[in-house]
């Protein structure tokens, strides 16, 4: 009893931090990959709206990184502080590969953000777009290695375990790190991220052009500008998931089956399943009740065909079966949020078509409610595969309830409470601060953090000990 | 061959898991004692000037710290996996304050009224302090010895509690203070530049005093520790080390004291670490988690480690190369009028 709580809050814990930190990764990701499309069409076109823009999310872009690197640092010490049975066993071969990720991406990442945060006078266009272009691979970058780590969380190949000790060793790399479920995952998380910040981008803008209609003048050239190109992004790129999100289902009926067993609440085996709309899955009585379901609809959907077998959760003994109440309903609220953007973009393309694209308040509504859309959306999505990974750390292998580390109940109490409490101010922080840089309109000449320094002749180390006549300036 | 590898891939990953260590003391040690000289240096313009030296490059120096933790769960997952439940409460503290910390970087400059901004700054300096302090707790706790079983800490949750390790705290928060101290004498210029010419005269002593009790205190802990001080090979390794501490304090007073010396605080202060360091690595040597755990026993297999390093002996360079291109970058005296945010 005492051992089952200690485990459930090492897993609550473990959950709440990295459901923070998840977020500021994925924002930084698509918006690196934005800032750098933004500064690469100002230097091509020399357009001034793009470098305004460019500035404008960049001020976004140091809160969110600065967050993320903060609350990542938790996540790469927590593994040790709340799974260190789980470390020992898989350290050999999930340990280089985070190790491999902070020598690939965060150097990378960090070492380049100076440049790109304070250094557009300093080191010339190029250079700088360079920089730009370096952080946003080093977020790819990283993106690869962790989603690789835990696509062989979830489809382990290419070890062996030690006898002696119950340790994974490698075997063979490349299995490791191409295992069969990382194509998939890789895809579908990079564009959930692209998508996080186009909507983001979409209801900032929404909102700016809903502003300026209020006060009946025309939006300006900026937010006309980053709302077409969140909106070209929403209706590229939505349908895209879709497919991404449907081959991943595929792989996972594959390899995992138990976990879409769970998904889709289904018990018992069948061919020519139904899809259920609605339902609440019942572990004990291994049911789901209140059923509102399509027939034939579930088998085409995981099988692409009407009588393909899906499978259902008694298959499986009652110790591995994931918990359906809770998989069952982060899945359907990710798929209809995948549906709500689908339909925005299309929308969005009618409305182009018809030359209406800024002149349609409710589309910029909708925009703007759905901004935080993305951001749910992969949080489900990620809730699903976790969830439904359990009651497994390495699929199949290895038991969450064998992972945990032998920490006192009362420390993890502590720590709970500590990290809430920080947690709480920080991101209530961030959040205050990126909603009052949402609040400005970009605007020419944006005062970015890249331009309010003056220029200066680097490399000097001479001293002047005159007083500063200027000291009071700093803001 | 794999007998050889087995022996000298732990001895390989273990010099550069402490140049990494070290990496890392040197460059967030600077940044952190920034944040703990907002005790002293209370001007507001000042402050911003004090942050805006470092700015540019502290998500970088911060990244090493990200490295231990990676590094150390993929070469040796024995010792991760042992001191971090033993270190349980220090690690956690030092994580929430790094984040308060680092957070306060951007919230302090974009919070508009001075109640949010006195909020930040405090996060700032609070952050900074209890981040380097428990840095010092987490040393202190390690050379002094985790208890262990199997491979599994069967200590108590605040074996950590203690005189010495709690000592090394305070060690590493002076330590922490001279280089923030020594830094800004370095990058700054006008009053800044001579009240932290003042305070680091101070720090030096403080600093000179603690190095000299830990020395003193660290040999009494265990025997093993003693033995290197009497053992033959051992002997001739540690036996230079307080003598190069005490010319190297001379060094740094001589820069102090001399108006045109600038960086030679800095570099002697970060000599002065790096004696220390490696002072205290000799103790522990080759124990990774002192007295039961060596680096064999902790490793991973020489798969991994070889794996690891391949592609380590490439990236660590480039990094290094390209870390050191934004310090070039962002090169020379920081005016007051000269700010990032």
């Amino acid at each position: 009893m005492f051992g089952l709580s200690a485990l459930f809050l090492a897993r609550f814990q473990f959950a709440f931090t990295v459901g923070f930190h998840i977020v500021f990764p994925a924002f930084s990701i698509g918006l690196a990959a934005y800032l750098a499309v933004l500064e690469g069409l100002w230097l091509k076109t020399g357009r001034s709206a793009y470098l305004d823009l460019f500035k404008y999310w960049l001020k976004v872009f140091s809160v969110v990184f600065g967050m993320g690197v903060v609350s990542g640092l938790v996540m790469s010490y927590e593994f040790g502080t709340n799974w260190s049975s789980f470390s020992q066993k898989a350290g050999p071969i999930l340990g280089p590969m985070l190790a491999y990720e902070v020598m690939t991406a965060f150097f990378l990442e960090a070492g380049f953000l100076g440049v790109m945060m304070f250094g557009l006078n300093r080191v010339g266009k190029g250079l700088h777009f360079a920089a730009t272009c370096m952080v946003s691979i080093g977020t790819l970058i990283s993106m690869s290695w962790i989603l690789s780590s835990n696509s062989w969380m979830q489809t382990p190949r290419g070890y062996r375990i030690d006898e002696a000790t119950g340790r994974f060793l490698p075997v063979d790399w490349w299995q490791i790190v191409f295992n069969p479920s990382f194509p998939y995952r890789i895809v579908h998380m990079g564009l959930a991220a692209f998508l996080c910040v186009a909507f983001i981008v979409a209801g900032v803008a929404g909102w700016h052009l809903l502003k300026a209609r209020r006060e009946g003048r025309q939006a300006s050239e900026q937010v006309r500008l980053m709302f077409s190109m969140a909106m070209w992004m929403a209706a590229i790129v939505s349908p895209i998931q879709v497919l991404a999100g449907d081959t991943q289902g595929l792989n996972t009926l594959e390899y995992q089956p138990a976990k879409i067993a769970a998904l889709e609440g289904d018990w018992e085996s069948e061919s020519r399943a139904p899809e259920l709309l609605f339902g609440i899955p019942d572990m004990k009585n291994e049911t789901t009740h209140f059923k509102i379901a399509i027939p034939y609809l579930g088998s085409l959907i995981l099988t692409h065909s009407l009588d393909g077998k899906v499978p259902g959760l008694k298959d499986y003994p009652k110790e591995d079966r994931p918990y359906s109440p809770l998989l069952f309903f982060s899945f359907r609220i990710m798929i209809a949020l995948g549906m709500l953007m689908v339909l925005v973009g299309l929308w969005s393309l009618y409305l182009r078509w018809k030359g209406k694209l800024y002149d349609t308040p409710l589309l910029h509504r909708i925009a703007l409610f759905m901004s935080p859309a993305g951001f749910l959306a992969l949080l489900c999505g990620w809730i699903t595969t976790e969830v439904g990974r359990q009651p497994f750390t390495v699929y199949g292998l290895l038991r969450t309830s064998d992972s945990v580390s032998p920490i006192a109940l009362p420390n993890i109490a502590t720590s709970m409470i500590a990290f809430v409490i920080v947690y709480f101010i920080v991101f209530t922080g961030g959040i205050t601060i990126l909603l009052r840089t949402f609040a400005e309109e970009p605007h020419p000449d944006q005062h970015g953090p890249a331009e309010d320094q003056p220029q200066r002749a680097a490399g000097t180390t001479q001293v002047s000990h005159q007083p500063q006549p200027d000291a009071g300036m700093a803001e | 061959m794999t007998e050889t590898a087995g022996f000298w891939l732990p001895v390989v990953w273990a010099l550069l898991a402490a140049t990494a260590i070290f990496l890392y003391i040197c460059l967030d040690g600077f940044d952190l004692g920034i944040g703990i000289l907002f005790l002293k240096e209370k001007d507001h313009d000042h402050r911003n000037l004090m942050v805006n030296t470092v700015a540019p490059v502290w998500d970088g120096n911060e990244t090493w710290m990200i490295f231990g933790g990676a590094a150390l769960y993929g070469v040796f997952p024995v010792a991760y996996g042992t001191i971090l439940p033993a270190l349980y409460l220090p690690v956690l503290f030092m994580l929430l304050a790094l984040i308060l910390r680092g957070v306060s970087f951007e919230f302090r400059f974009k919070s508009e009224s001075p109640m949010s901004q006195f909020f930040w700054d405090t996060a700032f300096c609070g952050g900074s302090f209890v981040a380097a302090f428990m840095q010092g707790v987490i040393l202190g706790t390690l050379v002094q010895g985790i208890k262990v079983e199997n491979n599994v800490f069967v200590g108590s949750s605040f074996d950590w509690f203690s005189p010495f390790a709690l000592f090394c705290g305070l060690a590493v928060v002076i330590g922490y203070a001279l280089l923030g101290a020594t830094w800004l004498l370095w990058r700054c210029e006008g009053e800044l530049h001579d009240t932290m010419r003042r305070i680091s005269f101070a720090l030096a002593g403080l600093m000179l005093i603690t190095i000299a009790l830990v020395s003193i205190w660290t040999p009494m802990l265990h025997t093993t520790y003693m033995q290197h001080w009497l053992a033959m090979p051992q002997f001739a390794l540690v036996a230079p080390v307080p003598v190069a501490v005490i010319v190297l304090t001379g060094v740094l007073f001589m820069g102090l004291r001399n108006p045109r010396s600038h960086l030679l605080p800095f570099v002697a202060t970060l000599g002065l670490f790096f004696l220390c360091f490696s002072g205290l690595g000799i103790n522990v040597w080759p124990y990774i988690v002192p007295p039961t755990i060596t680096i064999w026993q902790a490793s991973s297999p020489p798969e991994s480690q070889t794996f690891l390093l391949v592609g380590t002996m490439f990236l660590l360079p480039l990094i290094l190369s390209y870390t050191a291109y934004s310090y070039y970058v962002f090169r020379g005296k920081m005016s007051a009028g000269h700010h990032y945010h």
